[in-house]
C-alpha cells in the first residue's frame, strides 16, 4: 500500500517516470547485446530479428514503447515545470503525458497488426 | 455517522504505540477538538500543540489519516465514518505523543538564507515597491506561510534526504528573491543552489498538494532552480 500523503497525480507521474527510467535502464545492456549480434555477422543479427518477430517478444517491444514514450512525455512535463511559467494546468499535464504514453504503444500495436 | 469516533492516537516518542479512545461526536467537530476532548476528559498526560485553534499560528498540524493536516481546520465529519488515526508529524523528531521538535525545520529557514538582509541605511524613506510588479506579484504568492510544516512532513524528499532544506524554507528564499528591497541575494542563491537546496526537488508536489493555505512551494522551489541557473549563466551562486 502506498502512503495516503502521495496519492495524487504528480506524485504518481513522479513514480512513472522513474520506474520507466530505470526499467529502460536495464533494457540497455539487452539492447546493446542484440546489436552487438552484428559483429559475429550477418547471420547471427538476422536470426536474433527474426525471433524477436514472435508474438511475445511484440508484446514486450510494445511495452518497451510504452516505457519510452512515458519518460519522454514525463521528462518534457518536469521541464515544463522548471523553465516555463507555472501552469495551474498540473493534472492536465500528467494525463496529457499518461495519454501520449498510452497512444504512442496503441500506435505500435496498430503497425505491427498491420504489418 | 456514529455517536462515537474511534480515536487511535500515538503515545510515547520514537518508540511507542497507538492508545485507542472513544470520543463522542459532535456537530462542526475538528480534528483539535478530538484531542482536546481526550486530553482534557480522558488522559490529561496527552501531549500536543495548538495555540490559536483558527488556522492562524500553524501549531497543531498532525498526522491525520496518513495525511499530514492543520488539525484546527480540519473537520472529522469530512474525513469518513471509519476509526481517525492521529500521530505526529513525519519527518520531525518525535518528542511526546503528538508533538515533534520543529527546531530542524526552523534552523533550514536560517540555512536557506530567510532572514531579511535590508539594502537601504537605517532612516532611509521607505521603498516604494509596485504592487503589480512582476516580483511583488511573485513574493505575494509564498508569503502567506504559517510555518506549521505539512509541506515538510508531506516531502518525500525530507525524508530520503534529511539535509534537504525543504519547501517552506525554499519558499521562504523564494518571496525574499522577489523584495526588491533585500541586499542579500547572492548569498542566497549560494545557500539554496546546494545539494541539498532547490535542484534536489523532484516536483512530486506533495507541498502544494497539502498546503493547508493552498500556497505553491513546488512554483517557488522552480523559481529558485531558475533564479540560480541564471546567476550560474552569469557566472555568479
Amino acid at each position: 500500500m502506498n502512503r495516503p500523503h502521495r496519492n495524487h497525480p504528480a506524485w504518481w507521474a513522479f513514480a512513472v517516470h522513474r520506474l520507466s527510467g530505470l526499467a529502460l535502464a536495464l533494457f540497455l545492456p539487452l539492447h546493446f547485446w542484440a546489436l552487438g549480434q552484428a559483429i559475429g555477422g550477418e547471420a547471427a543479427l538476422d536470426g536474433f530479428l527474426r525471433w524477436t518477430e514472435n508474438p511475445l517478444a511484440k508484446f514486450a517491444e510494445t511495452g518497451l514503447v510504452v516505457l519510452l514514450a512515458a519518460h519522454l512525455a514525463g521528462g518534457l512535463r518536469v521541464l515544463a515545470i522548471e523553465f516555463l511559467p507555472w501552469s495551474p494546468r498540473q493534472k492536465a499535464a500528467v494525463a496529457v503525458s499518461a495519454g501520449f504514453a498510452l497512444a504512442a504503444g496503441l500506435l505500435f500495436l496498430f503497425n505491427v497488426g498491420v504489418a | 455517522m456514529s455517536a462515537t469516533i474511534e480515536a487511535r492516537i500515538w503515545r510515547g516518542g520514537a518508540a511507542g504505540k497507538f492508545e485507542t479512545f472513544s470520543v463522542p461526536r459532535r456537530e462542526s467537530q475538528t480534528v483539535l477538538d478530538v484531542v482536546t476532548f481526550i486530553q482534557r476528559k480522558l488522559d490529561p498526560t496527552l501531549s500536543y500543540r495548538f495555540a490559536c485553534r483558527v488556522g492562524m499560528c500553524g501549531s497543531c498540524a498532525m498526522t491525520v489519516n496518513g495525511r499530514p493536516r492543520w488539525t484546527c481546520r480540519t473537520h472529522v465529519a469530512r474525513l469518513g465514518d471509519g476509526p481517525l488515526t492521529v500521530e505526529p508529524l513525519a519527518n520531525l523528531p518525535r518528542i511526546k505523543d503528538l508533538a515533534v521538535d520543529m527546531a530542524p525545520f526552523f534552523d533550514k529557514w536560517a540555512k536557506a538564507g530567510g532572514k531579511f538582509v535590508p539594502s537601504a541605511a537605517e532612516g532611509a524613506d521607505f521603498a516604494r515597491v509596485e504592487p503589480e510588479s512582476e516580483a511583488r506579484r511573485q513574493a505575494d504568492a509564498g508569503i502567506e506561510c504559517i510555518g506549521c510544516a505539512v509541506c515538510y512532513s508531506a516531502c518525500d524528499l525530507v525524508s530520503w534526504n534529511p539535509d534537504y532544506l525543504g519547501p517552506a524554507a525554499l519558499n521562504r528564499a523564494w518571496t525574499l528573491v522577489n523584495d526588491v528591497r533585500d541586499g542579500g541575494q547572492e548569498a542566497r542563491l549560494s545557500a539554496v543552489a546546494g545539494d541539498a537546496g532547490c535542484h534536489a526537488c523532484h516536483s512530486q508536489q506533495s507541498c502544494r498538494e497539502h498546503c493547508p493555505k493552498s500556497l505553491n512551494p513546488t512554483a517557488s522551489i522552480a523559481g529558485l532552480k531558475r533564479a540560480s541557473l541564471r546567476a550560474a549563466w552569469k557566472g555568479g551562486a
